[in-house]
């Protein structure tokens, strides 16, 4: 069975919620902890949402230098499948994973909704089980989601298909153009402020037409993932 | 016991949001003088033995890499206060 590791770090919140959706997904969920250089020989890795380390700093950059992330950084640049949701994009962009940076939320509030997203780019390793274009609802919730880069940059990412994601109907934290998530070039590195293992079940999802509660297109980022691992094995 | 003050600002042309309600409290308060606000972080690095060229060099090194995003920060300032101005 494909083994998703899961970093918990301090202050990371939805830990448990990430290991519960590869589970759910037909994956093995491998607890892997912050403080250790192991990565337990697992295909690919969530870094999870949460607080770690308070916020402290900027958020994401005390745990972008932690042990594990050594190890993340190198597994990352071989080409293995890496989700960071919501403070784990907040570690990938201090890790120099992805580019630019994400600030406190424009209004200063902190906002949870659930969340209309457009898929941009269905050929990474975590959207691949999604069609271009596909209009998706997913939790988010987050107090500095704000993404920015130079407008250089900004180019840049949209010329090369990088933008992975884009807001919809409102924009929730005054990211620039919209930008939800990234992916790096090879299209094994993915981040998004949005979180996606908080629509996974029936009965613990977003509303959807159908019934409350009922949204589960989280569950196709994990899917998407065990399918690559098997692709590139 | 030597301290170096590093000094880091948001970028001027960012949006801080922070500085944004801090200024609003201001105009609430009555001074009108005031029309804007920015938040930065100071930081204070007590070292141990003195600053020499080495340890500042380092101190630069950590203000660019770990104590500033230069995405989103500048470092505006490192200086030394010797153990007399602490």
């Amino acid at each position: 069975m494909t083994r998703v590791g899961v970093v918990t770090f301090p202050g990371s919140l939805d830990d448990r919620d990430a290991q519960r959706a590869v589970r759910i997904a037909g994956g093995e969920p491998v607890a892997l902890w912050h403080g250790e250089h192991d990565l337990h020989g697992v295909d690919a890795i969530v870094l999870p949402g949460g607080f770690s380390y308070g916020d402290y700093l900027r958020c994401g950059a005390i745990a972008a230098r932690s042990p594990i992330m050594a190890e993340i950084i190198d597994a990352a640049h071989a080409g293995m499948p890496v989700l960071g949701i919501c403070n784990g994009f907040q570690v990938l962009v201090e890790a120099h994973l992805l580019p630019g940076g994400l600030i406190r939320n424009d209004h200063g509030d902190f906002v949870c909704r659930d969340q209309r997203l457009r898929v941009e780019n269905a050929g990474t390793a975590w959207t691949s089980r999604f069609e271009p274009g596909q209009e998706i609802t997913i939790p988010l919730k987050n107090g500095e989601g704000g993404y920015i880069a130079t407008d250089d940059e900004l180019d840049r990412l949209e010329g090369e298909g990088l933008v992975a994601f884009r807001y919809l109907d409102v924009n929730p934290n005054g990211s620039l153009r919209d930008i939800a998530g990234l992916t790096n070039a090879r299209g094994n590195v993915v981040g998004l402020m949005p979180h996606p293992e908080h629509a996974v079940e029936p009965g613990f999802g977003p509303d959807t037409p159908a019934a409350m509660s009922s949204g589960v297109d989280g569950l196709e980022f994990f899917r998407s993932a065990l399918e690559s691992v098997l692709a590139r094995a | 016991m030597p301290t170096i003050v590093v000094e880091v600002m948001p970028k001027p042309e960012l949006l801080d949001p922070a500085g944004k309600a801090v200024a609003a409290a201001i105009a609430r308060s009555g001074v009108g003088a005031v029309d804007g606000v920015r938040i930065g972080k100071r930081f204070e690095l007590h070292v141990d033995g003195p600053v020499t060229d080495e340890v500042r060099a380092e101190a630069e090194r950590l203000a660019a890499e770990l104590l500033s995003n230069d995405v989103i920060e500048d470092v505006i300032g490192i200086s030394v206060l010797d153990e007399a101005d602490a």
